[in-house]
């Protein structure tokens, strides 16, 4: 007699496709899974309490090892969270310097997140253009405050390295040429036939349910909410800019990966916008007292980090160690959806699913 | 059939040198296995993300015999690049323990080599050592991948050493 | 320059006896002092315009005062109690009353004034009940503090009297209104807050467990994406016995923020679908970002 029953299969942590140690736990019916659980903690270093003990120049670094492909969003969330508290101008060279660092960061995170995404589907040459091209903006980086993925660039009050010189030209030349590779990957895979039918349609929700898991970035812009803290809680010098959001209309799989492509685009004409004003001078620190210690009192700071909304809440009791510091990781909150999403789908639509959420486990642990 | 070494002409000689070699066959195993060393895809946190800079495209490990292989039955090294909380740490041991001999290992960057910036945590085991024999340490944060190459030769050299002296390179 | 400038004297005459949420610049680099005491001296449109003089240790930008200031104060209080009673009399007493008497007064004031004239009255705001103590200092009125007071009465309206703890508004955070709810009134606030006509923040931002040494204490920051009114709501909870209601019911974002709460300081929230370990290992013991935690194994 045939009889069918139901499969406890543990995906992940050690995982090709789980983007890091994070590990799903997923009943299976056949091929199609009738609920999934997931468990984190696998990367859980205790961010937060070794904080409650270091200065907050020294909590800098521990913010680029959060969400390791994006680093210089996470260095600047805590930066301007203390800067607000304390009221600290910061000079105009110095928010430039910022503001193209974390555009250049935004291009390449997206990037990993195409080379991986695709990689987890099946396709293995993208990875390698992706990082190719990745390569080029770490080596910009490299030059500018002297490491690859863990920059510890921003300090409270500005930045700590200056451009050095013909820096900013170099940066110029490289927009033209990654405009130039955008269009070819989109040759290459956007019109894939086997790519789209791996991904339209899968993996929709509407608007409600993103505002209600409190779902950010492109996650929440595919179902057509246009909310973007760039445009709608201005930070830095995102006003002075003109982008446009790309927004979704069907909540799917294949709408994030638009509103990402599209947003990388829109990257590229920020920097050229911020590269037409860069002051030619300035300084790169504000005036900051010498030990860093905000008034009493409390912050919840956020920007939009290429995951989505990336906060930074502050207790702090006059000290020069924050009281409590706890980072709000969209990576963690997006994540939440997954179980959802994932009842109904075949085995195979969940590393899509999962791919196109664009998590980064340094983030969701903290 | 006789062979003297008188009889063999310099020409002879010469050519015998450039194309013959000796060697015991633990000499040969080594060279073989040295040379495709198949790591476990074992990252864990942002080291991963230089390792897998490492093995793409503009720092190539493939030249070097290195694919990544998922599956640890079918690997014979494992770079545990990034920090091992304590809740991951068994689940290392195991995978370590389902590798088939020979196997080495290699903890890249300093989370692994000792609890890195995060040695004061309480969720962190402060160095990979604490649960599998390491052989190689890489120390960086991450390290650049032109580290991670250099420690993937020290590892083939390593393994070519061993296998030409009988002895062992550390006493564990 | 006028506001910046203000800005400056403003801080410089806060006393140190007022403890409020709101930022208190208790330590300031010690470069902008004395440009401001320069500054003072020139313009002599501040109030302290006699001279710059400290008048104490602990108070060192404070100049002694006028006669007639002296007088404008009194008056100013006693303008003061009579607004506070008023407010008393329709708004509701109680646990409100110290900060819901400040936006009383600044409400007033903000009437009279002119926008953004500040230096002329700044003798008549001067703004405390006890007029034998100096007076804190003369914040400018919040443009968001309008939004607080509904809020506080909506939510002393429809919940409870006593529902609300604390209203202020956090300066610094771009003036965001934040409010102390008590903890058995904090699922009908919840519910307020989502459905209420005028709030409906169906966005929860942020929600975080601290760890205050008498108590601990979850903060949530919350949103309304179309007219982007922002609340945070801090709800205490007894250290002993930690209990929360879950507002994962109204918020379903609220699930994995709550566990890791749970997880990570030992808060129950109650309702909560599935509480359980999150970060930790499931056998772990202990709550590691509690102030008095001790690790078991640190030596691993």
């Amino acid at each position: 007699m045939i009889r069918t029953e139901e499969l406890l299969l543990n995906v992940g942590p050690q995982h090709p496709s789980t983007h890091g140690v994070f590990r799903i736990v997923v009943k299976l019916d056949g091929e199609v899974i009738t609920e999934a659980t997931p468990v984190m903690g696998y990367l859980h270093r205790g961010t937060e309490k070794l904080a409650e003990s270091l200065s907050y120049t020294q909590i800098i670094p521990y913010t680029d090892r959060m969400d390791y492909v994006s680093a210089m969003t996470n260095n600047y969330v805590l930066v301007h969270a203390v800067e607000k508290m304390m009221s600290i101008e910061i000079p105009e060279r110095a928010e430039f310097l910022r503001l193209i660092v974390m555009e250049l960061q935004r291009v390449a995170s997206h990037l990993v997140w195409w080379g991986t995404y695709l990689l987890d589907i099946g396709a293995m040459s993208p990875f390698l253009y992706a990082f190719r091209d990745r390569e080029i903006i770490i080596d910009l980086f490299n030059e500018l405050c002297g490491a690859r993925l863990t920059y510890n660039y921003m300090r409270v009050g500005g930045v700590k390295w200056d451009a050095p010189p013909g820096w900013i030209d170099k940066v110029r030349e490289f927009l033209p040429y990654m405009r130039k590779r955008l269009n070819e990957y989109d040759k290459l895979v956007s019109g894939n036939e086997i790519f789209l039918a791996r991904i339209k349609g899968v993996g929709a929700y509407d608007a409600e349910t993103a505002i209600a898991y409190g779902l950010s970035g492109a996650n929440l812009r595919c179902t057509g909410v246009n909310w973007d803290l760039r445009k709608d809680e201005p930070y830095s010098l995102y006003d002075r800019f003109e982008f446009d959001v790309p927004l979704g209309v069907n909540g799917d799989c294949y709408d994030r990966y638009l509103i990402r492509m599209e947003e990388l685009r829109q990257s590229l004409r920020i920097l050229e916008q911020a590269l037409e004003q860069f002051p030619s001078e300035g300084e790169t620190m504000g005036k900051v007292p010498r030990v860093i210690r905000p008034p009493a009192g409390e912050m919840y700071a956020r920007i939009e980090s290429p995951r989505g909304e990336i906060g930074c809440y502050i207790i702090s009791k006059g000290k020069a160690e924050p009281y409590r510091l706890k980072f709000r990781r969209p990576s963690f909150v997006n994540l939440q959806i997954l179980p959802k999403l994932l009842v109904g789908e075949t085995m195979t639509n969940l590393i899509t699913i999962l791919g196109g959420v664009d998590i980064v486990v340094g983030e969701v642990d903290c | 059939m006789e062979l003297s070494l008188e009889s063999i002409t310099p020409e002879e000689r010469q050519e015998l040198d450039r194309n013959v070699f000796f060697g015991t066959l633990e000499q040969l195993k080594a060279w073989a296995r040295s040379n495709s060393l198949w790591p476990l895809t074992f990252g864990l946190a942002c080291c991963a993300i230089e390792m897998m800079g490492t093995g793409a495209s503009h720092y190539d490990l493939d030249r070097f015999g290195v694919i990544f292989r998922t599956s640890p039955r079918q690997s014979d090294c494992m770079i545990v690049a990034g920090t091992v909380t304590k809740k991951m740490g068994p689940l290392l041991r195991r995978l370590y323990d389902q590798m088939p001999e020979p196997k080495w290992v290699i903890a890249m960057g300093s989370c692994a080599t000792a609890g890195g910036p995060y040695v004061k945590s309480y969720a962190v085991i402060k160095g990979v050592d604490q649960i599998v024999p390491v052989d190689i340490y890489i120390p960086g944060c991450p390290p650049n991948p032109a580290a991670l190459i250099y420690g993937i030769n020290k590892l083939q050299e390593k393994i070519r050493y061993e296998a030409k002296t009988g002895k062992r390179v550390t006493n564990s | 320059m006028s506001e910046e400038q203000k800005d400056k004297e403003t801080k410089l005459e806060r006393t140190n006896n007022v403890s409020e949420p709101q930022s208190e610049e208790s330590v300031k680099p010690d470069t902008e002092v004395p440009t401001d005491t320069a500054a003072e001296a020139e313009t002599g449109s501040s109030p302290t315009a006699n001279a710059p003089a400290s008048t104490g240790a602990d108070k060192p930008m404070r100049a002694p005062l006028t006669e007639e200031e002296k007088a404008a104060r009194v008056q100013a209080a006693a303008e003061a109690r009579a607004a506070r009673a008023k407010a008393a009399a329709e708004g509701g007493e109680g646990s409100a009353e110290a900060p819901a008497d400040k936006p009383a007064r600044t409400r007033d004031k903000a009437e009279g004034d002119a926008a953004g004239e500040e230096k002329p009255e700044r003798p008549a705001r001067a703004p405390r009940a006890k007029a034998n103590e100096e007076p804190p200092k003369p914040k400018e009125p919040s443009p968001k503090q309008p939004l607080l007071d509904r809020l506080v009465a909506m939510l002393k309206a429809d919940v409870a009297e006593d529902a609300v703890e604390d209203a202020v508004i956090n300066y610094e955070n771009d003036h965001l209104p934040t409010v102390t709810i008590k903890n058995e009134h904090w699922l009908s606030c919840a519910h307020q807050l989502r459905g209420h006509l005028e709030w409906s923040c169906e966005y929860l931002r942020n929600l975080s467990g601290v760890d205050q040494e008498t108590h601990l204490e979850v903060v949530y920051h919350m949103i309304n994406l179309s007219t982007k009114a922002e609340v945070a709501v801090h709800v205490k909870v007894d250290r002993e016995a930690p209990t929360v209601a879950s507002v994962t019911p109204i918020w379903p974002t609220a699930d994995w923020n709550e566990r890791e709460a749970y997880d990570l300081l030992g808060i129950q929230f109650t309702g909560h679908p599935d509480l359980r370990r999150i970060m930790m290992p499931d056998d772990w013991v202990g709550h590691p970002l509690r102030k008095d935690y001790e690790s078991l194994d640190s030596e691993v």
